[in-house]
This record gives C-alpha cells, sequence and structure tokens, in this order.
C-alpha cells in the first residue's frame, strides 16, 4: 500500500504503522490527496508555525503533480467533449460520408466543428474578441463570475458537509425553500433600500438552513443517511414550492394564471457591481466573503475543528466530548444557509423579474461535482465555482453560436470530476509516474523467477 | 454477589439475562395518521357516498361495485383507526413489541379511510388503479432489484438513475432502427452494464467513494442522453425516436382471476420478465452457491477472500449484473410503453428505487413490496386528479418521498445493512 | 505434510516486513513462531496464505516449490488457517461458514446445506466439539467461533495449520482446551503454526520455537528456555517483566459504583447490577474474557452508553446521566479501548490529536479562535514528555505505530487535571518498550493519588498493575480479590465461579 511509504526525512528510530493493518477507506479528500506529510521546519523567532505547513503544503500540492493532475483532468474532459462534438456535426457526417475519397474534408470539418465550439465557448466565457473595445470585450468574463457566484456559494454548502462526513444532494430542494423565502420578502414586503435586501438575504437562507436541517436532525436523532434524506427532501420543497407557486395568495404572482412570483421590488434587488453594462452583481461580494467566513470556521474555529474531528473519525470525536449529533445539525444548517445563498443570488441578482420552479437551475447538483473538484476546501471551491460558471457562461453561448446543445457541459463537468477522484486513472493515460510508489515495481520478483525452473 | 458455577461455561452460548427497550415510534406514527384522518373528515368532510369498482365490464367474472357513504365511513374508520392506536399504545405500556401486521391493518384502514374521503361522491376503479401501480412500479421494482444485488455485495449503487435512463435512450434508438423491441430490450440492457462498468471500475479500482461516483454518474449519464437527443434525436425522430412497443399479452386462465387478473395478467413482457427477475434473484440470493459468495463478499470480504472467494472479481461482475437489470427497467419508459425518448424522461426514478432498496431492508421481495407501495402513491395522484380529489396533486405527489424519510427515520422499523456496503476493499 | 519457507521477503514500500526468513515445520510438531507485535508474523503467514505475495523466497510443502495466487491456491495445497480475526461471517450459520468457498450444490445449482450441515457435525464430533451447524456466528461465544475456524481449516484437509494468536481472546481454561486440541491435531500428523507473543503458551505446548524480531528470524530456542531467555530474544534486550510499584497509598473512596446496570440496543444487560469503589492512589484491575460487559462498564462511567440505571458517584458527584463532555469536564481521563477507533482521529496530527478533548476551552480556544501558536507549543512539550517518536508535531497521528499513537492518547488524557483514571487495553497492540513506559505512567498516576481503573484481558497485564482485581463474568461482578491471587483462581473466575472461601475477605466492605 502506498501509504506505508516512509518519509525519507523521518529518523531511522521512527516506528511506522504495522503493514498488515490496513487504512481506512479513503475518503473524498484522501482518495486523491498524495503521500505523507514533511516535517514541518523548525520554527525560527516569532512566526507561527502553521504558516510554514501551509506554504510547504502548497509546494507539495504541486511537487507531488495534484496539480497536473486536475489540469489534465479537464483537458482529458475537453477531449472527450470535442470527440462527441465532432462525432455529431451534419458537416462531420456527410464529410464522413466519402471519407476514403477525400480525408481531408473531414478533418477539415471535424477541426471547424470543434474550434468552432470551443473557441465559441472561449468567447463566451472568458473574452470576447469580436466585440468592440475591452469594455465590451470583457463582458463574457464577467458573465461568468455572474453565473459562478450561485455555484460558489452552493458549492461551499456542499463542501462544508462533505468535511463533516455529510454527503448534502438536497441542494435543490434548499435552493428553491431558499428562493421562495427570499422571493416572498422580496416581492411582498416593503422596507427601505438595504434593509429589504438584508432581510430578504437573511430569510433565504434561514429557509435553506432549516430544510437541510431537517436532514440533520434527522440523521442525529434518527440515524437516517443524509443522503437518503436529503434527496427525498428534494422531491417535496419540488412539489411543495410547485403547489405555491400556482395557488394565489401565496408565492403566484396577482392576475398571472402562470406558476410564477411577481418581480421583486427595486428595494430588495442586489445592485450591481460595474453598471448596467454588466450583469455581475452584489452576490458575488457575498460569496467572496462566504468563502472566507468558511475558511475561517473550517481551518481556524473550534467550531471547524469538530467539524473536522466528526467528519473523520465521528467515534473518536464522541469519545473525546464533543457532541456528535449536534454538530451534524449544525453543519447542515450552516451548508443549507449556504445553499440557501446560491438560491437568494438567483432570485434577488440573476432573475430579478420573477421565478418559477426552476429556478435551481440544476445548481444543486453543480454544487456536489464544484465541491469535489475543489476538495472540499474554501478556496478551491472557489476557483471550482469559478471555473464551472465559465463553462456555463460559455455553454450558453456555444449552444447560440454554434447549435451545440448546453448538455454537453455536463458530460464534460461530471468527466472532470471522475478524472479528478481516481489520479492513478490520469497518470495511467498520460504515463505519469506514481509519485507514492517510489520504484516499487522495479524489484525484482524472485519468487517467480525461481518457479520458472 | 455469588453466581452459581458453570463447569462447561464455554459450550454455552451466551445469554444475558434480558429486558425489553420500547420505542414509542409507532405509536406516535399512528397517533399523527389518526388526527390527520380526523382532520380531514371533521374540516373536509363532503356528504355523498363513494363507490369502488371491483371489475371492468369486459372481465370474464365481475364482481358489483361497493358503495359506501362517505360521512359514516369517515368516521367509522377514525374510530378503529383510534383503537389501533390505543392497542398500540398498550403493547408499548406492558413492554412489547408493535407487530407487523397491525402497521399493515393500520395502513390499509387509513387508505380505505382516505380513499372514501377523497373520492366522495365519484367511483374510484380499483383494478385500474392497482394497474396502474402495477405499470408505475416495474422501473422502480427492476431499479431496486439492482440496488440490492449492489449493495448486498457491499457497492452502493446511487447510479440505478442513470442506469435507467441509459436503458431508456439505447432501447428507444435501438427499437426505433431495427423495429423489434426485442433488440431494445438487449441494447437497453447493455447499456445498463456500460454504466455499471464505469461504477464498478472506479469504486472497486480507484477507490473512489462510491456516492460520489454514482451521483456523478447520473450527471453524466444525463448530460449524454441529453446531448444526443438534442443533437441527433430530434433532428431524426422518425427513424430514431419512435420506438415500437411491446404489446400486453393476457395470460390464459390467469388473467381471468378476479381483481387479480387484470391487474398482474393483463401486463407486457417486461413485466412478466420483471415477475421471473424477482423470483430469480430472490432464490439465486439466499438459495444459490452464488448467493452465498455474494452476499459474503458484501458482509464481510476479508473473510470471503481468505476462503478463496475474488472479493473484486465477484463485486465487479455483481455490480454489471445489477446494471443488466436496472438497464432492463428502463424500458418501460420508452418501449415498455411505447413514448419516445426525451430529456431526463427517468425523472428520479433511480432514486425512489434506491429508497425501496432502503425500505425493503435490502431484500429483494421487500424491497418489491416498497416499489410496490410507491407505484401505488403515484398512480393514486394520478387516479385522484381524474375524479377532481380536494387534495392537491402536489401533497400526493410528495408522499413516496414523504413514506421513505418516515421510513428511514426508524418509524418503519430498524434494519441492518450488510456490514461491508460502500467500503471498498484495499489488499495491499 | 512438511513445509518449508525459504528466503521469504516481503516489502511494504521501503519498510521490510519479513527479511529473508527461514522456516521448516514438520509434520507432527507443533511449531512456534514468537515475536511481539509488528515483528513481522502474521505477514510471514499472510505470504504463506497466498494473502500477499513474497518479493523475493519460496514456499515448499513437501519438497514441492507452491506458488499461490491466493488463498484459494493455499487452501487446496492443504493449509489452513485460524485467523486472529477471525474470518467468519457473522449473519451466516455454522454451516454455511464452513461451506463458503468449496460449495457442493444439488440439481438446479441450489445449495446442498444438508452435506455441509453433515460436514461439521461429523468433524465435530471426531473432535468432540459440540458445534450446532445451524446456529448463526454472531450468536456464538468466542471460544465456539473458534471452534469453526478450525472445523473450517479441518473441512478442507488442511495438512499444515496455521494458528495466529488464537488465545487472545480465551479464558485460561479454554486456552487449555485449545492446547489440547492443538496436541490432538498433532498426533495426527498435522504440521502446525502457532504464532504468539505469550511466552508461557510457548513454552507449554511447543515442540520447536522461531523467534522473529522487525522482520527477521533472531534465533531458535528450545521449549525448556525461560521466559526471560525467550523474552530477551524476542525484544533484543533484557526485559523488565514486572513493573516496579510501591504499596499503594491509600486515600479516600473517591469513585463509588452501585446497582450499575447498562443496557444494549436489543435488551440485554450487558452490565447487571455492578457495585464496587476504586480509592485514590489504588489501581483497580477490571479482568475477565473479551465480551463480559467490561467495555460497557468503562463507557458507562464515561457517559457513552444510553441505557443505564444505578449510580456512579465520583468525589460526591453524580456522574449518571450527564453527557461525555461533562464527565470529562469532571476529571475522568479516559483511555479507549481501540484507540483507532475511538481514541484517535488518524487523519489528525499529533498536534490536533492533543486538543482532541478539550476542543472548545482554554487553553486551546480564545472566543471562537484555535490558538495555534500555544497548541504547537504544548504538542512540542508533551511529545518530549512522553516519548513519542515522530518526525514532527504536524505528522498524522494515523503513520504513528501503536505504540507511539498510545502515547499520544496517554500524554492528552494523563495532561488534564484528573480526578479519576480509566484505561481500558492500554498496551493491546503496543510494543515492549512502549509497554514499558505507559506501565510506568500508569503507576505513577495512582502514586500521585488518583483512582485508576484498568480494564485488561491480558492476565500479565492485571498481575503487573492490579493493586485489586475484578472479574467481570457476562455483565456480573464474580468477585473482588487482592493483587497477588494466583492466576488458577482467576481463571476459575473468568470463566464465572466464585473465588475461593479465603478471598471473600477481600470482597467484603468493598461492595457497598
Amino acid at each position: 500500500m502506498s501509504d506505508h511509504s516512509n518519509d525519507p526525512a523521518a529518523q531511522p528510530d521512527v516506528e511506522l504503522e504495522e503493514p498488515d493493518e490496513l487504512t481506512g477507506p479513503p475518503t473524498p479528500e484522501r482518495a486523491t490527496s498524495g503521500p505523507t506529510t514533511p516535517p514541518a521546519a523548525p520554527v525560527s523567532g516569532g512566526k507561527p508555525a502553521d504558516e510554514n505547513g501551509r506554504w510547504s503544503g502548497v509546494l507539495r500540492e504541486i511537487a507531488t503533480g495534484n496539480a497536473i493532475i486536475s489540469v489534465l483532468a479537464v483537458f482529458l474532459a475537453l477531449v472527450v467533449g470535442a470527440i462527441m462534438i465532432a462525432f455529431t456535426d451534419e458537416n462531420v457526417q456527410k464529410a464522413a460520408g466519402y471519407f476514403f475519397a477525400r480525408p481531408g474534408d473531414t478533418v477539415t470539418a471535424v477541426w471547424n466543428s470543434v474550434s468552432g465550439a470551443y473557441s465559441a465557448l472561449f468567447q463566451g466565457s472568458i473574452y470576447n474578441f469580436r466585440r468592440p473595445g475591452f469594455a465590451n470585450g470583457i463582458r463574457p468574463l464577467l458573465d461568468t463570475l455572474t453565473f459562478a457566484t450561485p455555484l460558489i456559494a452552493a458549492g461551499l454548502g456542499v463542501g462544508l458537509a462533505f468535511r463533516v462526513g455529510m454527503f448534502n444532494i438536497g441542494g435543490r430542494g434548499q435552493m428553491l425553500i431558499a428562493a421562495s423565502a427570499a422571493g416572498w420578502v422580496g416581492f411582498g414586503w416593503d422596507l427601505p433600500w438595504g434593509l429589504h435586501m438584508l432581510v430578504a438575504v437573511l430569510a433565504g437562507m434561514l429557509g435553506g438552513a432549516l430544510w437541510a436541517g431537517i436532514a440533520g436532525l434527522l440523521k442525529a436523532r434518527t440515524g437516517a443517511h443524509e443522503v437518503i434524506v436529503t434527496i427525498m427532501l428534494n422531491y417535496v420543497a419540488y412539489y411543495l414550492v410547485s403547489f405555491m407557486l400556482r395557488t394565489p395568495g401565496l408565492l403566484q404572482a396577482p392576475g398571472s394564471n402562470n406558476p410564477k412570483t411577481p418581480a421583486m421590488k427595486p428595494t430588495a434587488v442586489f445592485p450591481l457591481l460595474l453598471g448596467p453594462q454588466y450583469s455581475l452583481h452584489f452576490g458575488f461580494i457575498l460569496a467572496i466573503a462566504a468563502t472566507i467566513l468558511v475558511w475561517w470556521i473550517l481551518s481556524r474555529s473550534n467550531l471547524g475543528f469538530q467539524f473536522r474531528a466528526v467528519g473523520l473519525n465521528p467515534n473518536a470525536a464522541r469519545v473525546a466530548g464533543i457532541n456528535v449529533s449536534r454538530m451534524y445539525v449544525y453543519a447542515m444548517l450552516i451548508s443549507g444557509a449556504l445553499v440557501g445563498l446560491a438560491g437568494v443570488s438567483q432570485v434577488l441578482g440573476t432573475v430579478t423579474t420573477g421565478f418559477g420552479s426552476g429556478i435551481d437551475a440544476g445548481i444543486g447538483f453543480d454544487a456536489i461535482t464544484v465541491a469535489l473538484l475543489g476538495r472540499s476546501t474554501p478556496w478551491g471551491i472557489f476557483i471550482a465555482g469559478i471555473l464551472f460558471g465559465a463553462f456555463k457562461a460559455g455553454g450558453f453561448s456555444m449552444q447560440a453560436a454554434q447549435g451545440v446543445p448546453i448538455d454537453i457541459i455536463l458530460v464534460v463537468q461530471s468527466l472532470i470530476v471522475l478524472f479528478i477522484a481516481a489520479p492513478p486513472l490520469v497518470r495511467a493515460i498520460f504515463r505519469l509516474p506514481d509519485p507514492s510508489h517510489p520504484r516499487r515495481r522495479t524489484v525484482p520478483n524472485v519468487t517467480k523467477e525461481v518457479t520458472v525452473k | 454477589m455469588s453466581i452459581a458455577a458453570h463447569p462447561h461455561a464455554l459450550d454455552e452460548p451466551v445469554v444475558l439475562e434480558k429486558t425489553v427497550v420500547v420505542s414509542w415510534k409507532a405509536p406516535i406514527a399512528y397517533a399523527v395518521f389518526t388526527v390527520l384522518l380526523l382532520l380531514l373528515v371533521l374540516f373536509g368532510s363532503r356528504d355523498a357516498s363513494t363507490t369502488f369498482r371491483l371489475s371492468a365490464a369486459t372481465d370474464a367474472v365481475k364482481l358489483g361495485d361497493v358503495t359506501v357513504p362517505a360521512v359514516l365511513t369517515g368516521w367509522v374508520t377514525v374510530i378503529l383507526l383510534a383503537i389501533l392506536t390505543v392497542y398500540s399504545v398498550i403493547l408499548v405500556q406492558a413492554k412489547r413489541r408493535v407487530p407487523l401486521w397491525l402497521t399493515v391493518v393500520f395502513a390499509l384502514v387509513f387508505m380505505f379511510g382516505f380513499l372514501t374521503w377523497a373520492a366522495a361522491g365519484s367511483t374510484i376503479p380499483v383494478t385500474g388503479l392497482l394497474f396502474g401501480a402495477v405499470s408505475l412500479a416495474v422501473p422502480l421494482i427492476y431499479g431496486s432489484l439492482a440496488g440490492v444485488i449492489g449493495e448486498r455485495v457491499g457497492v452502493v449503487n446511487i447510479a440505478i438513475e442513470g442506469q435507467l435512463l441509459a436503458g431508456a435512450f439505447s432501447a428507444a434508438v435501438v427499437a426505433s432502427i431495427t423495429r423489434q423491441p426485442w433488440l431494445g430490450l438487449v441494447a437497453a440492457m447493455i447499456a445498463g452494464v456500460l454504466v455499471a462498468f464505469v461504477l464498478a471500475a472506479f469504486s472497486i479500482k480507484y477507490f473512489v467513494d462510491q456516492v460520489i461516483v454514482g451521483v456523478v454518474l447520473n450527471v453524466l449519464v444525463v448530460g449524454l442522453t441529453s446531448f444526443f437527443y438534442s443533437q441527433v434525436l430530434v433532428a431524426n425522430a422518425a427513424t430514431l425516436n419512435t420506438p415500437p412497443r411491446f404489446d400486453r399479452i393476457p395470460l390464459p386462465l390467469l388473467s381471468d382471476i378476479p381483481i387479480i387478473g387484470p391487474v398482474l395478467f393483463r401486463q407486457t413482457v417486461i413485466v412478466y420478465l420483471m415477475y421471473i427477475a424477482v423470483a430469480l434473484v430472490y432464490i439465486g440470493l439466499f438459495h444459490t452457491k452464488w448467493g452465498l459468495r455474494l452476499r459474503a463478499v458484501g458482509e464481510h470480504p476479508q473473510a470471503a477472500d481468505t476462503v478463496g472467494i475474488k472479493v473484486n472479481r465477484t463485486r465487479f461482475w455483481n455490480v454489471a449484473l445489477a446494471g443488466a437489470i436496472a438497464g432492463l427497467g428502463g424500458t418501460f419508459f420508452t418501449i415498455g410503453s411505447g413514448i419516445a425518448f426525451n430529456k431526463e424522461m427517468t425523472a428520479g426514478a433511480g432514486y425512489i428505487a434506491l429508497a425501496a432498496v432502503i425500505f425493503g431492508q435490502w431484500d429483494p421481495i421487500k424491497a418489491t413490496l416498497a416499489a410496490l407501495l410507491f407505484g401505488f402513491a403515484s398512480n393514486l395522484q394520478n387516479t385522484l386528479s381524474v375524479i377532481g380529489s380536494p387534495v392537491p396533486s402536489e401533497f400526493m405527489l410528495m408522499l413516496p418521498y414523504v413514506v421513505t424519510i418516515l421510513a428511514v427515520a426508524g418509524f418503519v422499523g430498524k434494519s441492518r445493512a450488510p456490514a461491508a456496503s460502500g467500503r471498498p476493499y484495499i489488499k495491499s | 505434510m512438511k513445509l518449508e519457507l525459504r528466503g521469504i521477503t516481503k516489502r511494504f514500500g521501503s519498510l521490510v516486513a519479513n527479511d529473508h526468513i527461514d522456516l521448516t515445520v514438520e509434520p507432527g510438531e507443533i511449531h512456534c513462531l514468537l515475536g511481539e507485535n509488528g515483528a513481522g508474523k502474521s505477514t510471514l503467514m499472510n505470504v504463506l496464505y497466498g494473502l500477499y505475495q513474497a518479493d523475493e523466497g519460496e514456499i515448499l510443502l513437501d519438497a514441492a516449490v507452491q506458488h499461490f495466487a491466493g488463498p484459494g491456491d493455499a487452501m487446496s495445497a492443504g493449509i489452513g488457517m485460524v485467523h486472529q480475526h477471525f474470518m467468519l461471517i457473522p449473519v451466516f450459520t455454522v454451516a454455511e461458514n464452513v461451506m463458503l468457498g468449496h460449495e457442493s450444490t444439488k440439481a438446479g445449482g441450489l445449495l446442498d446445506v444438508a452435506a455441509a450441515r453433515a460436514r461439521v457435525k461429523e468433524i465435530s464430533d471426531r473432535f468432540g466439539f459440540d458445534v450446532d451447524p445451524d446456529a448463526l456466528i454472531e450468536d456464538l461465544p468466542v471460544g465456539v467461533q473458534q471452534r469453526v475456524e478450525i472445523i473450517k481449516a479441518l473441512s478442507q484437509e488442511a495438512q499444515v495449520l496455521v494458528f495466529d494468536e488464537p488465545t487472545a481472546v480465551l479464558t485460561p481454561q479454554e486456552t487449555d482446551e485449545l492446547m489440547g486440541i492443538m496436541r490432538q491435531l498433532r498426533d495426527t500428523g498435522k504440521a502446525i503454526v502457532f504464532i504468539t507473543h505469550k511466552l508461557r503458551e510457548v513454552r507449554e505446548v511447543a515442540d520447536r520455537i522461531t523467534v522473529m524480531r522487525l522482520g527477521k528470524v533472531v534465533g531458535e530456542a528450545q521449549p525448556t528456555a525461560s521466559n526471560a531467555e525467550l523474552a530477551s530474544l524476542m525484544v533484543g534486550r533484557a526485559v523488565e517483566l514486572t513493573v516496579h510499584k510501591e504499596a499503594p497509598t491509600l486515600h479516600d473512596e473517591a469513585l463509588v459504583v452501585t446497582g450499575l446496570t447498562v443496557v444494549d440496543a436489543i435488551g440485554q444487560l450487558v452490565v447487571n447490577d455492578v457495585s464496587f469503589s476504586v480509592r485514590g492512589g489504588e489501581i483497580l484491575a477490571i479482568a475477565g474474557v473479551q465480551g463480559n460487559g467490561q467495555t460497557e462498564l468503562t463507557e458507562a462511567i464515561l457517559g457513552m452508553q444510553p441505557r443505564v440505571e444505578g449510580s456512579i458517584v465520583l468525589d460526591g458527584k453524580e456522574l449518571a446521566g450527564r453527557s461525555i463532555r461533562r464527565i470529562l469536564d469532571d476529571g475522568v481521563g479516559f483511555i479507549p479501548e481501540d484507540r483507532n477507533e475511538d481514541g484517535l482521529v488518524g487523519e489528525f496530527t499529533i498536534a490536533e490529536n492533543l486538543m482532541l478533548d478539550r476542543s472548545t476551552t482554554k487553553p486551546f480556544v480564545k472566543g471562537a479562535n484555535l490558538q495555534l501558536r500555544y497548541l504547537a507549543d504544548f504538542a512540542r512539550e508533551k511529545v518530549k514528555e512522553f516519548d513519542v517518536r515522530t518526525p514532527s508535531i504536524e505528522t498524522k497521528v494515523g503513520r504513528l505505530s501503536g505504540g507511539n499513537q498510545q502515547k499520544v492518547v496517554l500524554a492528552r488524557e494523563l495532561s488534564r487535571d484528573l480526578r479519576l483514571f480509566v484505561a481500558a487495553q492500554p498496551t493491546r497492540g503496543v510494543d515492549v518498550g512502549s509497554i514499558e513506559f505507559i506501565h510506568k505512567r500508569i503507576v505513577a498516576t495512582r502514586d500521585a493519588g488518583i483512582p485508576v481503573v484498568v480494564v485488561s484481558t491480558e492476565l500479565d497485564e492485571v498481575e503487573a498493575l492490579a493493586d485489586r482485581i475484578l472479574v467481570m463474568y457476562r455483565g456480573k461482578i464474580v468477585g473482588i480479590v487482592p493483587g497477588g491471587t494466583p492466576r488458577d483462581v482467576l481463571g476459575l473466575m473468568m470463566a464465572g465461579e466464585a473465588p475461593p472461601a479465603e478471598d471473600a475477605v477481600a470482597t467484603e466492605g468493598v461492595v457497598a
């Protein structure tokens, strides 16, 4: 097992774990994490010890190739996406019909379809060279950040639950409940500017928190598995919100027969950060704040310490006096509040003209992939959220410009997560050396050589 | 302080003194449902009578309609439920368990009372209701069989949803091209197996968390099928997405049995295959070498390894088998019903199947019954919305999910999952 | 069948678990493989059994070279193994467990359970085992489970039988019976490998002894060798087999347990009306075979059991009904039985584990902020004080050896202000050097006037530490006897027999 690889810097009298003891099953993080922690450098005057630890951690990430694996995983997923685009492109199919007569045509058609799609993806998500001036050209990047906002918030929620050993698949339900609560405050109440927004945000986060809290409470009290409960709560929330949306006096817009709410009042709507020509709204600031908050909770607060202890070994945490049940409830409440923030950002920032039951836009599920790609660390999730936001923004323009269905983005995203979760697979494809198996394969297997005789 | 000497202590099993741990869950649940029905009868009561139609005009053996007055029946059932609740309280106070039959009786009485109330003034076609329940349960049952096999061998199969969807897609496309529903069936199984291969490879070979792989695979299959649907099927719907359907084949004699016949034996080949599959999986799991080894691997993989069973190989192929079964279930959506493929058309059936696995305590028969219950709840909503029930349809649609939450929260009795389910087997 | 291992080498990364091991076992002999935890005995046997592939070396049976790709090959070649952790499936019956892997079937592929049942019966009768083929494994006591393991091996016509630490879960009497069975098997011509770290058993039953240390064979010995000789061979230096301790200085009664009953989830009284007390400055050892309620008793004291009746009073304060948090804050220190499961977070660093049970209070937390700098200083100090061998305080605890892990637990618990110290199996899976250290610290805690409760299934440990010994059997107290009580008396008590009358004096006055 790779875990037993000795640390070269270890002193000779350091005893390692017995070889025949198996370590536990890999957690989401462990499955992808590298080898042992090197010894921290001796602490020099005044500098906190963790500073060294963090930087050596960053260096280790790069050195052991986890960052490379991530890049290669994205690359591989894009290659698969390209193959799908090329195969289903009508021009390619036509050209392939006479492949043996003029193979060049097929190659050109493939190139055209793939490069067309991916350049549309790029121009829709980062910079559009066709638009005049930087101010216009950069608009896609700001769209990306807008799309990233709910992904980051919800990803943080899912990631935080991961760290406590829980799988929050209930993002959809929590977003719907949060959107309803925030929307109800947003269109139904009359409050001064600023305060209205604040109350709406808090109402939404509270809604998400309570909805997720049901799963936390049931897990804590009865041991009900949160995966099942959160999935079921998604459907319950969907039907509940659908009912409210078509019932006058609840969420339905007055005088309308559509299952849709009225528009938000201007006092509740998130201000646009860079003026009316860009879509980026105040929700992005909230997403950054949430990232910092989650970082503080997880790595600097005693609550986070207890969270992590419960996530890694609930039995030991319990014996050490940590109230595990309470941690499950707290974690789900915070997780739900963060996912709720994603729902709030949808109704107060992105779709302010009233919403229907599709307001979650699949973000609850995307958040799982974002959290996995970000390895459940706050800044990892932040970056992963922006990447997936770019896919979303670009996906729409790819669909509009090239006719490539946006569903391709789902394929690429899920492939990225699969590849990242299995570094040995990526290493095998690219024939990279395995850092945790130093020269193990080169040891001659004498048993077999002897038996040949 | 002194204790009788046990010279042959070793040979006796350890029998400790016992006391009874009481659980108030059942009486509480009973009381909640009783009060629920009481409120309905009190505040939503409509003075009319309800008719239960037990057979259709075309049936060989005809049963008469049963008509009951709604208000009176409502009160009678509330009183019956109250009596059952009190009885359960007495049982628990006497430190005895609430038996399963009591819950079944309670559920039947409640359902009768509820139907009478909800359909006051109209007629409930009982056979139609049950027939639809069985039909809607088909993908759930196939899915839950796949789930049972997966978890029994130690791999949590969240990807049932993806396997159903992949099965529905391939069945539609292959059957449309070949005009052969049987080939569609085979294609669906292959598609299910392919999804299962990915699940197996990632969870068994690369030790990726099984829940993660499952969830991501579902997204992947949604992405793939939606992409090909939008990109290819829409433009070529006539050739690629007009699947032929399996016809209903009434089984001779069996189909003439009152109520049961029309419900169970006037179905398509997919349903008959399902009966066989349930029986085979049950017998296979508990009475064959295959099942013994499969369960051994799911309970204690190391023990299985030490007697020469290849743990990971067993897991791999059984997960593949489960994929084939789930893929088969996916055919219900397209060639089973003669409907063209559409984006995300399985609409969460795989997750309900997963719930049925847990509700059914990892037992193929019980999981099938749980799936039937969910099918019944869905079809009840259809039936009630047709006859114009006072309950908003959304709340009826919620029912299976709420029931599942209650089930996993332990109101239906504790059960034990296979010990090694979800844990990868890592050898040095 | 004669077994020969030649030059077996097995590496895990850079760690050499087996270094050119040679071993010969003749048919009709019991060959003891002696060595402490981590010496590489189990690895060697797993190589022999096909669970691991050797990097070098060869296995010969009756001079024929074998190559085992898996346990199936080893079994069909005639090797049987009785595993340390029984390889039985708890929810299967005895017959199902015995047939698993080589099932016979009837027409239609259905299992032939009757044939398996008959096979169990036949072997069971031949050796006088008295095992019910239809009993579920989880309902059987460990002693009987072990016999099922033996039946499993014998049903495969095994000629070489490996017993891996078989006595760890047995009473002394059961151990004697097992040795009888081993002799019986030897006399039928089987070759037997007996792996253990218990010197007494070795000297009693072995025909030949091979001693392993740090992955190497360090020598052979005769069964006539003394304990001290075998121990120094095993550890590589002279070992102090007994802990040096002064007579206890007794203080007032500190812990008083009265009428304590613990009920488990299925209604069994796993601890049944237990009363005892412990005074400051004494060590009360709780002896008994694994699974007789000791675990639940300690968990009840710590507030970890949900269904508890009776009272647990520490220094006049009632502990029963309080949360674990409150009990820890009341000054109870605890070493759990299974440190990997309950004592440590393997993926946490040493430093983080050292603050695990003070995760919400000063000095490690101010406001809601972790005091990381204080923690680092604290951890460095404790690592030094408790001689934890580690490259750094940032090393993950899961990477340390068993002994060093246990020192981390000990350091954490002993660095609080204690009013009671409860140590369950404090030296299980720990190397000899660390055992000495841990025992010394436990005695030092006693000498500081703190009441100490030690739970141990190892009579050697009970003898070494106890001022008084409480023996549990099936959830009840069989008796409380003074420290020097002879082993055979303790052994009978562990099987449920009341202590002889002259010991009753010690029991009186202690039971409230």
